[in-house]
């Protein structure tokens, strides 16, 4: 407690030192659906009370596909935004080895970032030679299997505790007239649930030893036969969901229509703002209730180099503002996403955020498919699932072999 | 040329180089343009074709490995054949379709302005626009196929958009629509160009109007039909936003395109390397099919 409250006065000392004259900061991100608007407000808000300074809002519509080359191209073309929202991982890495991003070490040590901030592979992705580059605001993991109860009562089978009983269930799905499986024909949405499957199905050394490693070997072996073998049993499945957005997909889900949908934890708002109950409508399954492992993706911010001290300062405040307490519950919240910061309680999460926030806390947890692979990889894949999620006649052991050459030649 | 000319024979000949001095100072700026922007644009993209730059571009050579590597993608390979294939139907199809309607409004029909306004609205509209216009209305649960359906057609099924191997048509359909109209004005104004008297001469002959138009009109029309493949060529090399609109490449990669990939692979994917390989063969594509085209015009002239 000591700690924190120095850790605090040495912020707010921060705070008092330099913000000598407001300014107005631009933020862009691409958070522009209707839950996602409300958690951006909250910083937006929290700024504007706590310092001098304005927030200026630029949201990108669209999605973070089309908002990045727009923020990339301001970056490099000379007019830098005050701060800007990227994954976690190395979309903005080039940028930042160019001398393009602010440095943020020296308030991240000042106020103990490391200490707090769980995992700590988060800090990692924003660090580079030692220094730290950006502040991490959330953890979204993909890894969530959502199961209408409603669908299976209707097919009178019971609702499924892991993948191989949601494989079992499905032909009783078909016969009620049901769709097994409800996936957005959107290209992210079917490279998404193939990542899921693989973290839950090849296990967790299979799955570092591809990633991490970049190990081709393995992406060719047995474990990711498996995983492959599950994707084709998927494409069958989803066959008939003709939907292209993924909260379309995830309607499916919450009208029965759809047994299942395999999404990440921001499909969680749907459920909630339709109504239904965790537990009694409809369940989650962490893992494909096989693996009980998430991967830690989301949001960080990066501020862009500005050469004027006091923008440079504006900058520092916002920064140390997103990572702290106060704003960290009030932005997750709205946005069902977990915190970054270890040393919170969130007593308001529903059941399944509460899983998520168990899972964290023993530590089963992976980096983001993001994290691990350059943009430039993850496409290739993304051309691959595309291809083999859109052609029944695509085999699974092809696909693999095309899996196995993109890993071997990964950067 | 008057002036020199009217010098008398003791002035000295003028300078080639100053000859319509005026005009060519004033062409200077675009020339420096043309070369800036087009040339020195080109010549920095292929350069770094040969590199690895991913988001930023830098000189760290790698030889032909994306070249290497483009031809060895699958999305890539579906791209060019899916360009192929729309750009020899709709060239085809835009200009039969084009100059059968010119040579039908062209008989004096009654409300010519009316149905010349119709057919040459559709390219009022952007392709974007266009696209999203006509992916509702192949969308099988609120266009075409649930109208027929609803008429009691019930086995009624037409659904390109969302069938891989006809998704191809859908975009023909959409891009046909759009850009016929002005292929027809362009043709209209090639057949307002023929001397009446032709007309004349061959109904004395008592040469069929059919007859007339394929062996007399056409060849005739031959510069008007220069401009509008030129026009038609240029608009099937540049096809990207009715994609994004119509499809986003979909389903699966079923109907990409080369002008896509290179967005994607420069932008979302910060792979300038990759994107400027695709893009110069683009221009080597193009290069191919205009070299010998500007090579026959040029030997014409000089006869």
């Amino acid at each position: 407690m000591k700690k924190t409250l120095a850790l605090l006065a040495s912020t707010s000392l921060i705070s008092v030192g330099s913000s000598a004259f407001a300014v107005d900061l631009e933020v862009t991100h691409w958070w522009t659906s209707g839950g996602e608007a409300a958690a951006v407000a909250e910083f937006a808000r929290l700024f504007n009370e706590k310092t001098e300074h304005n927030w200026v809002d630029g949201a990108i519509a669209g999605s973070g596909g089309t908002a990045r080359p727009i923020m990339i191209g301001r970056i490099t073309g000379g007019d830098p935004m005050g701060a800007t929202q990227f994954n976690h991982g190395r979309q903005a890495e080039e940028l930042v080895e160019a001398g393009l991003m602010l440095d943020l070490t020296d308030l991240a040590e000042a106020e103990g970032w490391r200490d707090f901030v769980n995992p700590t592979s988060l800090l990692d992705s924003c660090t580079l030679d030692g220094r730290i580059y950006c502040v991490p605001i959330n953890i979204h993991s993909w890894q969530w299997l959502w199961l209408s109860h409603k669908a299976y009562e209707d097919a009178g089978v019971p609702v499924p505790t892991n993948w191989d009983e949601f494989v079992a269930a499905a032909p009783a799905l078909e016969e009620a007239g049901k769709i097994p499986l409800a996936v957005g024909q959107q290209p992210w949405q079917s490279t998404g649930a193939f990542g899921v499957m693989s973290i839950a199905l090849a296990g967790r050394e299979a799955w570092e030893a591809v990633h991490i490693d970049q190990n081709a070997e393995v992406a060719a072996g047995p474990d990711y036969a498996r995983v492959f073998e599950a994707a084709a049993n998927a494409r069958s499945f989803a066959a008939r969901s003709n939907v292209q957005d993924w909260n379309q997909a995830t309607n499916l889900v919450i009208t029965g229509q759809a047994g299942g949908q395999i999404m990440g934890d921001w499909a969680q708002g749907e459920f909630q703002v339709a109504g239904l109950v965790a537990g009694e409508d409809y369940s989650c399954l962490p893992g494909l209730g096989v693996n009980e492992i998430i991967s830690t993706g989301g949001d960080a911010f990066y501020f862009p180099k500005v050469n004027n001290p006091e923008v440079e300062a504006a900058q520092l405040e916002l920064a140390s503002l997103m990572i702290s307490k106060e704003a960290q519950v009030a932005f997750n919240l709205k946005k069902g996403s977990l915190p970054v910061r270890g040393d919170i309680d969130l007593q308001a999460a529903n059941d399944c955020m509460q899983k998520g926030l168990e899972i964290l806390a023993t530590g089963a947890i992976l980096p983001d498919a993001n994290q691990t692979f350059s943009p430039d990889t993850q496409g290739q894949i993304e051309d691959l699932m595309v291809e083999f999620w859109n052609d029944p006649n695509f085999s699974a052991e092809e696909a693999q072999r095309l899996y196995a050459e993109i890993i071997a030649n990964a950067d | 040329m008057s002036r020199a000319r009217s010098g008398g024979a003791h002035a000295r000949p003028p300078i080639r180089m100053f000859r319509n001095f005026s005009s060519k100072l004033a062409a200077i700026p675009m020339v420096l343009v043309g070369l800036g922007v087009f040339v020195g644009g080109t010549i920095w993209t292929i350069v770094h074709s040969f590199t690895d730059s991913r988001l930023l571009p830098r000189l760290r050579w790698v030889g032909f490995d994306q070249y290497e590597r483009l031809w060895s993608t699958r999305r890539w390979l579906v791209s060019i054949e899916n360009l192929a294939v729309y750009g020899i139907v709709s060239l085809v199809l835009t200009m039969c379709l084009g100059f059968l309607l010119a040579a039908l409004l062209d008989r004096k029909i009654r409300y010519e302005d009316t149905f010349r306004t119709i057919f040459l609205y559709p390219f009022a509209l952007s392709f974007i626009v266009t696209g999203l216009v006509w992916q509702w209305i192949l969308n099988p649960e609120f266009g075409i196929q649930s109208i027929m359906r609803g008429l009691g057609f019930a086995n009624f099924n037409f659904d390109p958009l969302y069938n891989p191997d006809l998704v191809i048509i859908g975009l023909l359909i959409a891009g046909l629509w759009q850009g016929t109209g002005l292929i027809m004005v362009i043709m209209l104004a090639g057949l307002r160009g023929i001397d009446e008297d032709i007309w004349k001469a061959t109904r004395v002959d008592g040469i069929p109007v059919w007859k007339t138009y394929v062996i007399v009109i056409i060849p005739m029309m031959k510069p008007v039909f220069v401009t509008a493949l030129v026009l038609v060529t240029s608009g099937i090399v540049k096809l990207y936003d009715l994609v994004v609109a119509m499809t986003s490449g979909g389903p699966g990669i079923a109907s990409e395109v080369p002008a896509k990939y290179v967005y994607d692979t420069l932008f979302t994917r910060q792979n300038l390397g990759q994107g400027f390989a695709a893009s110069t063969m683009m221009l080597v594509t193009v290069a191919i099919i205009l070299i010998p085209w500007a090579y026959m015009q040029f030997r014409e002239k000089r006869q």
